[in-house]
């Protein structure tokens, strides 16, 4: 290590010392359950919502890459709708908008359903899917599209049925040119689900904001959680580079 | 006009009135807070430009301290939530600009939203401006630059002429991915109360429960703000890509 970098980590050290001792984190115990919870809904909004919103994205990107016109452009429209307007408006239209609507209709009020449909994080987690398969709606066209037609007419040489050279050709090597590209965006995706505390679900961004209305303190709660977003930043790249490693293998 | 689509779909009317200009239509207040949005997000694009642009001369050229703390402002920014981010610096500057007041013997200032907002999303663009530019930058061919020298051009001179016409066509997709976030970023001063498009329409669909009719008027507006942008970044790409080798637009 060179040494003016163990003068930084000396100072990073000391800072990280100073923060332990003269800030206030007597709330952490009283909270602590409130805030695994919250930790804990986080994560699995982010999760689903990528696999969800990547499932969506594949069929979408196809759909640009090779679809006929009548196929490409609702999709090419559906991507542009979700990348030109704010996320946070995309939130409150579907909750507030879809939210008044719903309880017009008995027959929704009187469903199976009406129990979930009362509760915040359905709407949030729709949100959150559309927009991530409108992003990657985009990367996946890319991708589909950077595979070379070679690969495409061999595996068709081959015998292999249309949906095989799917399966088996297209979208491996599409995903794993799309690896990198997916790995950045879901860290955004991440970035963005404290959005949905607006909406009134209780996400580890919400418990922070409830400590800091309870008990006035301002930096540490902030601080606490900008440290466990980097963590879970830091936890996301490392997944993706695992998956690059193995899917990654004989790409030129 | 609109009379005969109106007889056909008696809810267009009532859309088109809430939106009117003039009270009680909301649409005076919608553009108000678009032109909020704008300022802050000309603002903060300008900002994190002249950030990325020292950033990513610093990274490239500056010694071993300022290229560690460059990395971890740019690592920082990229990987906590612009909402964090931005009620800490929006409290922290706060704080800050006050206590150095008190110092000087000043009264304590309340900053305005319109200053909080272009300075924070302004650092928050300027992580993303450092890493793009200086993608950018090295793209540009080495000989070029010694080329440059060889004739004697100042660093100054060689800047201008020859690195920052070369670089251009590669850092504009990167900028103009970065304006659109800025022009988006700025839904995010909703929440600590700025009053930019997205609070407006939140107010005027509250207090008239129109929702819909206010949502996707304001996603309309977005949209052509984007589309239009989007627009203008194509055509100074493919201007300053003229006469470059391999050239492709």
């Amino acid at each position: 290590m060179k040494p003016h970098r163990i003068v930084l980590v000396l100072i990073a050290l000391a800072l990280v010392l100073w923060a332990a001792f003269s800030l206030r984190w007597d709330w952490i115990p009283r909270y602590a359950p409130l805030a695994l919870e919250g930790i804990w809904r986080t994560i699995w909004l982010l999760v689903l919502s990528v696999v969800i919103g990547f499932a969506l994205a594949v069929p979408l990107g196809l759909a640009q890459a090779a679809g006929p016109r009548w196929l490409a452009a609702p999709a090419r429209w559906f991507c542009t709708l979700i990348r030109g307007t704010p996320l946070l408006l995309q939130i409150w239209l579907i909750y507030y908008g879809l939210g008044s609507l719903f309880p017009q209709f008995p027959w929704i009020r009187e469903s199976e359903l009406w129990p979930i449909l009362r509760q915040a994080w359905p709407y949030a987690l729709v949100a959150l899917s559309l927009s991530f398969a409108g992003y990657e709606g985009e990367v996946m066209r890319g991708a589909f599209k950077s595979v070379p037609a070679g690969q495409l007419a061999a595996a068709r040489a081959f015998g292999f049925s249309p949906f095989a050279t799917f399966r088996r050709v297209w979208l491996p090597q599409a995903l794993a040119r799309a690896l990198p590209t997916l790995g950045g965006e879901t860290i955004l995706q991440m970035k963005a689900t404290p959005l949905v505390a607006t909406i009134t679900v209780i996400d580890i961004y919400a418990v922070a904001s409830r400590v800091r209305q309870d008990t006035f303190i301002i930096y540490e709660p902030l601080l606490l959680l900008a440290v466990l977003y980097m963590a879970l930043a830091g936890l996301i790249a490392l997944a993706f580079r695992g998956l690059e490693r193995r899917y990654g293998r004989g790409l030129g | 006009m609109f009379e005969g689509l109106f007889d056909l779909w008696p809810g267009l009317q009532a859309s088109a009135d809430l939106l009117a200009l003039q009270p009680p239509g909301w649409g005076g207040n919608l553009l108000r807070g678009a032109v909020n949005s704008l300022i802050i997000a000309l603002g903060a694009f300008a900002l994190g430009l002249l950030i990325g642009i020292g950033g990513a001369l610093g990274k490239m050229n500056g010694g071993p301290v300022t290229r560690d703390l460059l990395a971890v402002y740019t690592t920082v920014v990229r990987a906590v939530p612009e909402l964090i981010l931005i009620l800490l610096l929006y409290y922290a500057g706060t704080d800050i600009l006050n206590q150095i007041l008190r110092m000087l013997g000043q009264r304590p200032v309340e900053i305005s939203g319109l200053a909080a907002g272009i300075a924070v999303l302004g650092i928050v663009q300027g992580a993303y401006a450092t890493e793009v530019l200086r993608g950018a930058i090295q793209s540009v061919p080495r000989g070029q630059i010694e080329a440059a020298r060889a004739y004697g051009m100042s660093p100054v001179q060689v800047f201008r002429r020859i690195t920052l016409p070369a670089m251009l066509p590669n850092a504009l997709p990167g900028m103009s991915n970065l304006w659109l976030i800025a022009t988006k970023d700025t839904a995010l001063l909703a929440i600590v109360g700025f009053a930019e498009l997205t609070l407006e329409t939140r107010q005027a669909a509250g207090s008239t429960r129109a929702y819909f009719t206010f949502f996707l008027a304001a996603g309309a507006i977005y949209l052509v703000m984007t589309l239009v942008s989007g627009r203008f970044f194509g055509w100074l790409e493919a201007r300053y890509r003229r006469g470059q080798a391999g050239a492709r637009a």
